[in-house]
């Protein structure tokens, strides 16, 4: 498979995103600390079939976000976003 | 473990198998019945985990076929060397029960409402969520123009096929089969391209709210090709499916 | 553990216990990972250099593919649950390129094309044990594989066999790379399940 159909995006980590934020967050807000460009989460380039999950910006390309998961931990690295913006219900 | 929903905080969910649907050869809708299920908003989509007696553990995300307030249902396409698909396709059956958890995407959503047009456009599985719209749509009666182009391999391949030759009022389908098509055919013959946008997407001017959905090649060449026509980025929403199954 | 789905097995198969290490589960096939967009260095651009020495060391593809190389046959095993027997690989072992550098660092990292990272021990990459490996299976390593080069150390799970390698800077300090510090264990040996923090 060609890794370009494996580039996906925000919306197929939804679900474990939901896990950590304890709410949905697809369409919360992230800036890029790289090159500062803000869209929903959604629209971040994810590539799932690594040993973790690393959501990329669509702009410049540079890591927003890595997630490992063990079975009894999850490690998220959030420094390749300079903010999120999570709208209250 | 099922658990009890907190507000907002989604866990897993004991969903069954209470019927299915055989869509096409190889793709198959199922519908669930699940403790606990709130409901969902068109568009979204289920996360969907099977565990094996040894504890093995494998998880996959499939879009919500049915409209909201109708019972759960999803729509699985069986992928060559898939590992979750081909049970869901070949194997579960009425009262097989697997977790679930969702509904999940508050970006990927219509409400089905709204003075400006909407475009649906589907690459092969990727209907599955413009489904749910479209369902949604007629069900409250909405006036909003809806065009969906939907594209396929084969006329056989066509998801909801008998369904969307009813379409209801002010929805308009577009099909393309890509790879053959019977005698007869009057619909596209080809891959998605800019001209076939050009035809069947309104001006750019319109205000168009577009809903692309299908493998990375496929959203990413549509999306932009309606770019390209001068259709606002932030118009267009898109969701990658996976070809892992 | 989630609810038992009648007859859901997955795709894995079981291997000989000696070859296979815990919790892990045989493939035929060469799964693709990667945690980005694959790089393209054309070879006329490519060199692969050691740096943090008395000196820095630089090698064209064209001087590269003049060191003596080695082929190599090794099961490989991935953190995600895979190992796969008997792969065959072609490059030139770390020994030799290390030969070519003064230094006293006990550890090293790998810089790759993309920006991807990984940390090893001296000795991990030493006395037989790593190779930076430009062909597999008889034939010019794959771009999705990590081709031009990349790092082969089988002997630790395979995120540490950095695809698209092009550096390994050598250092006194062990310090984390691109999955070392977020989660995956700093040296990860299959053999004794070092998959995460702490294992």
């Amino acid at each position: 498979m060609k890794v370009e159909d494996m580039k996906l995006d925000g919306n197929a980590i939804g679900g474990l995103l939901s896990e950590l934020f304890g709410t949905d967050v697809t369409d919360s807000m992230g800036v890029c600390a790289s090159c500062g460009t803000m869209g929903p989460l959604a629209t971040l380039d994810v590539y799932l079939r690594a040993p973790g999950v690393v959501g990329r910006c669509r702009t410049c390309g540079a890591v927003m976000l890595k997630i490992v998961r063990s079975p009894d931990r999850i490690w998220l690295d959030l420094r390749g976003t300079q903010s999120l913006q999570i709208t209250a219900q | 473990m099922a658990g009890a929903a907190l507000l907002g905080r989604l866990t897993w969910l004991v969903a069954e198998v209470v019927d299915s649907v055989r869509e096409t050869p190889r793709v198959r809708t199922l519908v669930l019945d699940a403790d606990g299920w709130a409901g969902h908003r068109a568009g979204q989509h289920v996360d969907v985990r099977l565990t094996a007696e040894d504890g093995y553990q494998a998880e996959r995300s499939y879009s919500i076929a049915s409209a909201p307030g109708e019972p759960l249902e999803i729509t699985i396409e069986e992928l060559e060397d898939g590992e979750v698909s081909p049970y869901l396709v070949g194997e579960a059956t009425d009262g097989d029960r697997f977790e679930i958890r969702g509904p999940i995407g508050g970006y990927f959503v219509w409400d089905g409402t709204g003075d400006a047009p909407v475009l649906l456009v589907a690459g092969g599985s990727g209907v599955v969520p413009l489904a749910s719209m479209i369902r949604h749509r007629a069900s409250i009666g909405s006036r909003t123009p809806t065009r969906l182009l939907y594209s396929s391999r084969t006329y056989e391949d066509v998801i909801y096929r008998a369904e969307l030759e009813q379409p209801a009022d002010g929805l308009e389908v577009f099909h393309t089969l890509t790879r053959s098509q019977p005698p007869g055919w009057t619909g596209y013959s080809r891959r998605v391209d800019q001209e076939m946008l050009g035809e069947v997407a309104w001006p750019a001017a319109d205000g168009t709210r577009v809903f692309i959905c299908g493998s990375t090649r496929f959203v990413d060449a549509a999306a932009d090709g309606l770019v390209a026509m001068g259709y606002p980025a932030l118009s267009i929403r898109t969701e990658r499916f996976g070809a892992t199954g | 553990m989630g609810i038992i789905s009648r007859g859901f097995r997955g795709r894995r198969q079981d291997g000989p216990p000696d070859r296979v290490p815990p919790g892990q589960y045989l493939t035929d096939d060469f799964p693709v990972l990667s945690a980005g967009p694959t790089p393209h260095t054309p070879l006329e651009e490519w060199t692969f250099s050691i740096t943090g020495g008395a000196e820095p060391v630089t090698w064209t593809w064209d001087e590269f593919q003049q060191l003596p190389r080695e082929r190599v046959t090794k099961d490989i095993h991935c953190v995600t649950k895979w190992s796969k027997l008997d792969t065959t690989w072609e490059g030139v072992s770390v020994d030799t390129l290390l030969e070519a550098v003064e230094h006293d660092a006990g550890f090293v990292m790998a810089f790759c094309d993309g920006g991807y990272t990984t940390n090893l021990p001296l000795e991990d990459v030493s006395d037989g044990k790593a190779w930076v490996a430009y062909t597999y299976d008889g034939e010019p390593l794959d771009p999705e594989h990590g081709g031009p080069a990349r790092l082969l150390v089988p002997h630790l799970y395979f995120w540490k066999s950095a695809k698209w390698v092009r550096s390994l800077d050598l250092r006194d300090e062990d310090e984390p790379g691109f999955w070392e510090s977020n989660g995956y264990h700093i040296r990860g040996d299959p053999w004794l399940e070092q998959r995460y923090w702490g294992d």
